[in-house]
């Protein structure tokens, strides 16, 4: 490769979930996101870090085009999931929603009972017999590392649990509809040290069946959990890479800063 | 770092003063215990004035349909009939319209047309409601007689057991019309309180919902409406309780006969709140005022138990969600 074609060789080693091509996103005339180029690996965990405001919620945000909820922001490039462009008009967001499930910062059971709210979102996407329901509910708790806390309680509302218990059975309901592709907002912001442990070892459990892409503000947590970590900064993807390499040798000065806690 | 060393003495505090804070928690009790003290006076007040026609009639009056002031004879089933009526037709007309309403403008609305349509939906409430009665009586009575009636004959009233609400000769005025002039008022207080808690459903649950795959309908309908229950019932019961209490539109549009042979909602009736307004001016002194004074109180237990019926409604929803 030739030092121009640095930055866009592949950093990843496996096969491609997920590809940024020349991305710009906006809110009304603002550009939020500056020409993101890069891939996310398979089965693997991708962390994004940056200070606050840096657009890497706006960027995970962008993988199940969330942001068509809102009427003054729009995306320009491309995002491969699948080399199939998700931004494509032909894409039905309802299916791409499916595909790619989401868990956001603070725990969101429905108002509903537990099983019910993992129940729900299958429901929508698949036509199941009662008895496929029911084993697809336990199949999602027991992979949410959940199951053994609820199995004598399904019926009692989500709003019961703890914290740390609520958003696991978000992880659940995310993954029981058997998306690809599983977004973490900040998980753990919301929880306690020993609820944000479990979720990070959930984490670790699940890139075997999916792809997950996770923003922290807690750079131990990038370090500990993902794969590849992606460091940005003012809307621009500023360095990609090996998470062991990107903390222990950065190769920009930026990244090196913010790691070290110099800035940030 | 360098200005005067900081004195570490501890500062003379001034001492705290809780007088403030004991008369107005005594002045906010009192208040609290106004409101329940005149719950009680009008209760008392309406009970005693009612004795006469309660000693004659007893439980009887419910069940009558004979209102015969010469002949000192009373019974309150057909303003009771007129008054459950009307609210139920205006409440099966306005939730869904009030729901469509909410939905629109919280979730599909094009922003810039946001504040008008709500505040025109707000301005509806403004609208007097013996204006109301004038326009129910004088133009929508006449185009209801004329076109909707005959189409609701034609549809609906070839229904099995349903249809006969919808048959007889098409007059205007009547419970059905009185029902409809009822749910157009009513509409604005149901729309805007459920815009108002759909708005405050956390962005986050609804994301939450979209990102599952979600269409806006079922996000509405599976999550935010649950999530707001308590407001929704509570707008419904707003809503239901100014129309059982609703008084001048009705009067002009519910025809005001204290005789109903048939059970068409196209027949003209009576409530109690416009056989009060019709009779309380010329009611002679005795039986007849005292059978006014209780259908006041009917109105008044029918409200009562409305607000326990719609408590036990939001356990019963609370239930099914799981506990």
């Amino acid at each position: 490769m030739q030092a121009a074609n640095q930055s866009k060789q592949s950093v990843i080693t496996g096969p491609a979930q997920i590809a940024f091509r020349n991305f710009n996103f906006y809110y009304g005339e603002f550009l939020a996101l500056k020409n993101i180029n890069f891939e996310m690996e398979k089965n693997k965990v991708t962390a994004f870090i940056g200070p606050s405001g840096c657009g890497k919620s706006t960027l995970l945000r962008t993988i199940n085009r969330m942001y068509d909820l809102y009427p003054n922001q729009r995306a320009e490039g491309e995002i491969l999931l699948n080399d199939e462009n998700l931004l494509s008009p032909k894409v039905d967001v309802t299916t791409l929603r499916a595909r790619v499930g989401m868990v956001f910062q603070k725990p969101t059971p429905f108002p509903m009972s537990i099983f019910d709210n993992i129940a729900f979102g299958v429901s929508l996407h698949e036509k199941l017999s009662r008895a496929e329901l029911e084993e697809r509910v336990q199949w999602a708790l027991v992979k949410a590392a959940l199951w053994p806390e609820v199995k004598d309680k399904l019926h009692q509302s989500g709003m019961s649990l703890s914290g740390g218990q609520q958003q696991r059975l978000c992880i659940a309901r995310g993954i029981a509809v058997k998306p690809e592709v599983l977004l973490l907002d900040e998980p753990t912001s919301a929880l306690d040290p020993i609820s944000t442990s479990r979720i990070e070892e959930l984490v670790i459990e699940l890139k075997n069946d999916f792809t997950i892409v996770i923003v922290t503000h807690n750079m131990q947590q990038a370090a500990r959990i993902s794969d590849y970590t992606a460091y940005m900064y003012l809307g621009e993807l500023i360095e990609y890479g090996v998470t062991d390499e990107l903390f222990l040798r950065p190769k920009k000065k930026e990244t090196e800063d913010y790691i070290t806690g110099r800035f940030g | 770092m360098n200005s005067r060393p900081l004195d570490t003495a501890p500062p003379v505090r001034k001492p705290v003063n809780q007088m403030g804070s004991r008369i107005f928690g005594g002045l906010s009790m009192l208040f609290a215990l106004l409101a329940l003290i005149l719950l009680a006076g009008i209760i008392v007040a309406l009970t005693i004035e009612s004795m006469p026609s309660l000693k004659a009639f007893g439980p009887a009056f419910l069940f009558s349909t004979e209102w015969n002031p010469p002949a000192e004879q009373f019974g309150a089933l057909i303003p009771i009939y007129g008054t459950l009526v009307t609210s139920i037709i205006a409440l099966v007309i306005a939730v869904p319209v009030s729901f469509g309403i909410a939905l629109f403008l919280t979730e599909l609305s094009p922003l810039w047309l946001r504040r008008p349509l709500g505040t025109a939906v707000e301005l509806l409430a403004a609208v007097p409601s013996i204006v109301f009665g004038m326009w129910g009586l004088l133009i929508f009575a006449p185009i209801f007689a004329e076109y909707i009636q005959p189409l609701l004959r034609a549809t609906l009233g070839q229904l099995p057991f349903i249809g006969q609400l919808f048959s007889g000769p098409s007059l205007g005025i009547g419970l059905l019309c009185a029902g409809v002039i009822l749910a157009v008022m009513i509409i604005p207080y149901i729309a805007s309180v459920m815009r108002d808690v759909f708005e405050v459903t956390p962005a986050m649950l609804k994301e939450s919902a979209y990102g599952l795959g979600c269409t806006t309908w079922e996000v509405m309908w599976r999550v935010v409406l649950p999530y707001t229950k308590n407001g929704v019932v509570g707008g419904i019961m707003l809503g239901l309780g100014r129309a059982l209490g609703e008084t001048m539109a009705v009067t002009f549009v519910i025809g005001n006969t204290n005789f109903l042979s048939t059970a068409s909602l196209f027949a003209p009736g009576n409530s109690i709140t416009s056989a009060l307004a019709n009779e309380f001016a010329e009611a002679e002194r005795g039986l007849h005022t005292a059978s006014l004074m209780e259908l006041g109180l009917i109105l008044f237990v029918i409200t009562l138990i409305v607000l326990v019926l719609s408590k036990l409604l939001l356990l019963r929803l609370s239930a099914n969600e799981g506990r």
